[in-house]
């Protein structure tokens, strides 16, 4: 017992330097004094991507890659078949480079805006991370850090990398020359093009040979949670008999500067591995009267490169003004399996296009794709998905489902599922179904003693819990809380 | 010469040749359709309404107007030989989409009921004619235009309040000539008023083998309470190609069955759409295409809810052999005052080889919340299940296998409410199974 107090004591004394460590460097790299400095010029142009990669201290190879990409995207047009409308953005409006900023540091959480603390308290995050999340200086017995610290240990020990990707090019140059790009090439589309020239950071993670990730990455991840700027790029590998769960975002509401935001994902699955991607997006959606908000436009695509290999992709989207994302699966290895499991809630005067795409070349592929969209207020909500099966998947099998709700006549619901199928001996089921709150069911609830607002509740609840059993255990009760919050005021 | 020059100039030719009817309303109707013609391209695959449906073989080659050339004589067997039979029914034959009286046989029509030729429509009720025509239909595509430019005749039906009209109405065409590519542009109107019925099956022929294009455009309009069925038997022949745009209009009340059964074409587009313009209104769209060989069928459907308290539903299947290419694309627009709307719609796919393709979007797009909507859409190959269950009772497998096409065709056929008609097509089905004539 004694040992034990022992060993916290000097590791909690370890977590003070730590956290000294910090809070000198903040003052040596002058972050506070001369923010301005730090953040470049509006527009865009060759010398500005020189400079980000500069920066960032890339190796030449980085630095052309960027370029190349800047080059083609200068060629490319915004893309306009989405259903969705908003201003024309001015590229050149834009600052592309700013360091992490700072949030000013509180005392106490007395200090944090009350409306954010009854976020929280909805949401039920603890009160330690509720410090962290709102930038209240943490005192020296929260223990996350040290669990952190443990946590980068064991991964260590199993020879995962998880770093951020500006690290990963400077410290794993052949991994990342190999696969960054490989799956969502700079030539994609407009907003990959951008990301690829421009972007500021995100995660890396390599999963060697054989090995079982022991714990969620998402636990981590929450804990460690930094800003990661406007242009994120995260590049996911796992290589043979390895697995992983990761999950990006937070329930938590973040608010950011920042109105555009195109970030790029990349997974690649090797031979019989599997990778699981989750999703919490909870960035700001404007006001009720649809101002600001942001504009999320992303590339996420999983690459099943080797036999039997599995990619899932579980997404909670409530944030964001303008949601535009697709994340999908190339299915190239044999047998290799897709998921997708999404839930996207629009209210007020969000707008939402989003889906997967499926992409069968292997045999015995399979595909599986859950979608639920729940409208209300003046938002609109679109389901787009392609399933093709292409000539070589013989014995290829999809099962869609697109569910949609509607709470209120002035928001809108739609499908566009593509299906090509070009093989014959492929299997593809394809059901959509639109409907509204039964106002029978609502009436059973009230008549049991429910509130209106929490009969709703409970039913969207019941409507997307398929997606909900996917996501990891902590974050599925943080989801329901977090689907309540962005409904609230939409029912009578 | 590119395409549209061609045409163009064939416009001029065609002016020509109409002498005095060349100062009419209509003539200027045309001359406003080639004016857009000119300023407008055929679609490609980069548009996302014609995004699986490669045209360039049909823009590529010219295709001589048929009012061009001379007229085909066709023999009064030969009619008989392709007609449905069985029941009684008005018979309007075209060739080459114009109205050939001698073969045709109209009787005992209800006073003030018109059946007959868009041409004679025209020049019997002008007011009525000028009230529909070009009024429910949007052009909006060059092969729209380019129908508007050429188009002199088509089958006209009008049905005024109160009538219910008992025999079907069968138009028949025959399209092709002996040995030049033709273009032919039927322009359809019918109009159907308060509380009246009627049936209609139009059945599309080749002559022969040779090359033609049949651009149809096809307008409809159904009043409060009325009843319209609309069987289309599409057998051109298998190297022609065939674009088609089916607009109605939708009153109070009124129901609206249309049949859709494709056998023919190298390339076949159709747009099905209705408008449904009133409350309580019921649309069935069924839709059948059977294609082998190198074939093309592209069916775009659109139900547009634009009231409240409608109902439409939509029931597509497919069989698709060798390396035929089928197309859907069934989109429902449930528009914000349409209240306690009912959409269903189901696209369903068998692919019967290795070579065959289906591309499928059903689409909704819902402004409204008290709805129930939904869709569905499957692809798949004969199950060998229920295949092993059947031979298993000693039936060859060939059999086995029609048999079961049949089945899965049935569904939409078994819809259909005239006996003589449905026995005819599962007929035509079980010929287009076994290849042989019976």
């Amino acid at each position: 017992m004694n040992e034990i107090k022992e060993k916290m004591k000097v590791e909690l004394s370890d977590d003070m330097k730590v956290i000294d460590d910090l809070t000198s460097s903040e003052y040596k790299w002058g972050f506070i004094t001369d923010i301005e400095s730090e953040t470049a010029a509006k527009g865009l142009n060759e010398n500005v991507i020189r400079m980000i990669s500069s920066k960032k201290n890339e190796p030449e190879w980085m630095t052309e890659w960027r370029l190349k990409a800047y080059r083609y995207w200068l060629k490319m047009e915004e893309p306009k078949w989405p259903n969705v409308h908003y201003p024309q953005i001015d590229f050149q409006d834009i600052s592309y480079y700013s360091a992490p900023k700072q949030k000013p540091k509180l005392n106490s959480l007395d200090e944090v805006d009350p409306e954010l603390l009854k976020t929280f308290e909805k949401l039920g995050i603890p009160l330690e991370e509720q410090k962290i999340l709102s930038g209240v200086a943490v005192d020296a017995v929260f223990d996350s850090v040290s669990v952190a610290t443990t946590f980068k240990e064991t991964l260590k020990e199993k020879g995962i990398i998880f770093c951020s990707i500006s690290e990963a090019i400077q410290e794993h140059p052949e991994l990342v020359k190999k696969y960054l790009g490989s799956v969502v090439p700079y030539t994609d589309n407009f907003y990959a093009a951008l990301n690829s020239a421009v972007f500021s950071d995100g995660s890396f993670i390599y999963i060697p040979k054989g090995v079982r990730c022991p714990m969620e990455l998402s636990t981590y991840f929450r804990i460690n949670s930094q800003e990661t700027g406007q242009f994120e790029r995260t590049l996911i590998i796992a290589d043979d008999d390895s697995y992983v769960s990761y999950l990006e975002g937070c329930t938590a509401p973040i608010r950011d500067n920042n109105q555009l935001h195109a970030a790029v994902v990349e997974l690649i699955a090797l031979e019989n591995a599997e990778i699981k991607y989750s999703t919490v997006q909870n960035w700001y959606p404007g006001d009720k009267e649809g101002k600001g908000g942001i504009y999320n436009f992303v590339t996420k695509r999983g690459a099943c490169r080797g036999n039997n290999s599995k990619i899932s992709w579980t997404q909670v989207e409530t944030g964001s003004a303008i949601t535009w994302k697709y994340p999908s699966c190339i299915l190239q290895g044999d047998n290799s399996v897709g998921e997708f499991y999404s839930v996207a809630v629009t209210n007020n005067y969000q707008q939402a296009d989003t889906g997967t795409k499926m992409i069968h070349i292997g045999k015995n592929t399979r595909s599986t794709i859950i979608s639920k969209g729940i409208s209300a207020g003046r938002s609109n909500n679109s389901y787009r998905g392609l399933v093709r099966i292409g000539k070589n998947a013989v014995g290829a099998r999809n099962f869609t489902q697109c569910d949609s709700m509607l709470m209120g006549d002035k928001c809108g619901a739609h499908t566009f599922p593509y299906i090509e199928v070009e093989n014959d001996t492929a299997k593809v089921e394809h059901e959509a179904t639109t409907s509204k709150v039964g106002e029978d069911q609502i009436f059973y609830l009230n008549q049991r003693g429910i509130s209106t607002e929490d009969a709703v509740n409970m039913i969207v609840n019941g409507f997307c819990k398929e997606v909900f059993n996917e996501l990891p255990m902590e974050f599925a009760v943080e989801a329901q809380k977090l689907l309540a919050i962005s409904l609230e005021g939409s029912v009578g | 010469m590119n395409i549209k020059g061609f045409y163009i100039d064939k416009f001029i030719d065609f002016e020509k040749k109409l002498n005095g009817e060349s100062i009419t309303n209509f003539h200027s109707f045309r001359k406003d359709a080639i004016a857009k013609f000119k300023e407008i391209d055929f679609p490609t695959t980069k548009n996302e309404e014609w995004r699986f449906t490669d045209v360039s073989p049909i823009t590529k080659q010219n295709f001589i107007p048929a009012n061009l050339i001379s007229k085909i004589k066709i023999d009064k067997s030969k009619v008989e030989k392709i007609i449905f039979t069985g029941f009684d029914f008005h018979l309007l034959v075209f060739v080459n989409g114009i109205f050939e009286p001698s073969l045709s046989e109209i009787k005992d029509l209800p006073k003030n009921v018109f059946v007959g030729s868009l041409k004679k429509f025209q020049a019997e009720k002008e007011d009525l004619f000028y009230k529909h025509f070009n009024k429910i239909v949007s052009n909006d595509t060059a092969f729209n235009f380019l129908n508007s430019s050429f188009s002199v005749d088509g089958f006209a039906v009008y049905v005024p309040k109160n009538i219910v009209l008992e025999k079907p109405i069968q138009v028949l065409f025959i399209n092709g000539s002996e040995d030049e590519n033709i273009l032919i542009s039927p322009r359809n109107l019918f109009v159907v008023e308060e509380n009246s019925q009627m049936k209609l099956i139009v059945n599309y022929n080749g002559l022969n083998n040779q090359k033609y294009f049949s651009n149809i455009i096809t307008e409809i309009f159904i009043g409060e309470n009325a009843i319209v069925d609309y069987y289309q038997i599409q057998n051109e022949n298998d190297n022609s190609y065939h674009i088609e745009k089916i607009q109605a209009i939708q009153k109070d009340k009124s129901l609206f069955n249309q049949f859709n059964i494709t056998f023919g074409g190298e390339i076949v587009r159709n747009d099905i759409n209705s408008k449904l313009d009133g409350e309580y209104i019921e649309t069935h769209f069924y839709g059948l295409y059977m294609i082998n060989g190198k074939q093309h069928v592209d069916n775009h459907t659109f139900v547009d809810h634009a009231k409240p308290n409608c109902m439409s539903n939509e029931l597509y299947k497919g069989i698709l052999d060798e390396n035929s290419h089928g197309v859907f694309n069934g989109k429902i627009i449930v528009r914000q005052d349409a209240q306690k709307t009912n959409a269903y719609q189901q696209n369903k796919t068998i692919l019967l080889y290795k070579g065959a393709t289906i591309d499928t979007k059903p689409q909704l797009e819902i402004f409204a919340d008290d709805v129930k909507c939904s869709h569905g859409a499957t692809v798949g190959h004969l199950d060998e299940v229920s295949e092993f269950y059947i031979r298993s009772r000693g039936v060859p497998k060939e059999l086995a296998k029609s048999m079961l096409i049949r089945a899965f065709a049935n569904d939409v056929i078994e819809t259909m409410k005239i006996t003589e008609l449905k026995e005819q097509i599962n007929h035509m089905i079980f010929q287009h199974l076994h290849q042989i004539e019976i």
